[in-house]
């Protein structure tokens, strides 16, 4: 009888993995920038090139920074959503547009609405390799020392916000 | 007429898909080779070792996305800044983690996947053997008879006249 139970239990120990495996997204990668220092950077606002933006201007914040461009089609599914984000005034966003030209992201932001507070322009992406980018939207949540807190790449859909984000913010604020 | 019609629409269509790539565009990389052939040569070696984080399956050297020719870029400058190739993949790692490595590195969370086929190697062996010795602790021999004896000989004997 054992005979048979062995390899039927390695086949079911199998199965499970398998069946692991499925449900993992192979295009998220763990950050190795969690609970890292977030980056230097300085760079042109979008609205305003004269003027900078810089991650050492967030410190003593819980800030969210969001990784976009007019050329990424997963930005747009998450767009609209930003809005109510924003407005619910739990954690302030700010962009990072992602290899973009300035004035594709400004007609992008013409058409669908800014939902930021504003936008960095990372031109060359140089900011990005920094941040361990590789495929936009991403969105980084950045504690009140400049830590990294949370990386989620894809777009920030209702309950990713609800589930993930909405609690750490909170959980961060109080700290 | 018809004709006429499936031709306009498949130029519509054409049309159509120009526009979408125009607004798609993101700005490009300039990837070019850089003049000094010692960096050429490291980059093309480096970049065999390392994983397009768009592709995923492909190195960063086959790749043609648009991240894989910003890391190119970014590895040229460093190589031109005198960095060594260990320093560039540090400075690779700690942005992408391990897994923009094709060869992950030996460390206790990669134990597994490394020494992971040895072990199923070992395992196999060991069950191999035993069914093996099982079996032949199974075969019990006899010692023949004096009665077997005579019998092996008789036919022996029959065999050899037969040929004969």
């Amino acid at each position: 009888m054992l005979k048979y139970l062995i390899p039927l239990a390695l086949f079911l120990v199998l199965v499970v993995f398998l069946a692991i495996g499925l449900t993992r997204n192979p295009q998220e990668l763990p950050s190795a920038l969690i609970d890292k220092p977030a980056p230097t950077f300085r760079l042109p606002q979008l609205k305003q090139p004269d003027r900078t933006f810089s991650a050492e201007d967030m410190r003593g914040k819980v800030w969210m920074l969001n990784v976009w461009a007019s050329w990424c089609v997963a930005c747009r599914d998450e767009h609209p959503f930003l809005f109510e984000y924003q407005k619910s005034g739990a954690v302030p966003i700010y962009g990072l547009n992602y290899k973009d030209r300035p004035e594709d992201a400004l007609g992008w932001l013409g058409e669908l609405g800014d939902p930021y507070l504003l936008s960095a322009v990372d031109f060359d992406g140089r900011v990005a390799i920094d941040y361990g980018v590789y495929g936009a939207p991403e969105s980084y949540i950045i504690d009140k020392s400049g830590t990294i807190r949370l990386k989620h790449v894809g777009p920030v859909m209702p309950d990713v916000w609800e589930k993930k984000i909405l609690p750490l913010v909170q959980e961060l604020n109080r700290q | 007429m018809n004709n006429q019609m499936t031709r306009s629409r498949l130029l519509a269509l054409l049309l159509l898909c120009l526009l979408a790539s125009f607004a798609m565009a993101q700005v490009q990389t300039e990837d070019q080779p850089s003049d000094d052939p010692v960096i050429e040569q490291r980059l093309a070696k480096l970049s065999h070792e390392l994983r397009c984080l768009q592709c995923q399956n492909q190195t960063l050297a086959d790749s043609p996305s648009d991240l894989a020719a910003d890391l190119r870029r970014e590895i040229r400058a460093q190589m031109k800044a005198g960095k060594s190739d260990q320093e560039i993949i540090a400075f690779l790692t700690q942005r992408y983690g391990q897994f923009i490595l094709y060869r992950p590195r030996v460390s206790p969370l990669t134990y597994l996947l490394w020494f992971g086929p040895f072990v199923f190697l070992l395992g196999g062996l060991v069950v191999l053997f035993r069914y093996i010795k099982q079996r032949r602790d199974e075969i019990t021999e006899l010692p023949l008879t004096a009665e077997d004896r005579r019998r092996a000989e008789e036919m022996l004997a029959s065999s050899r006249k037969e040929t004969a």
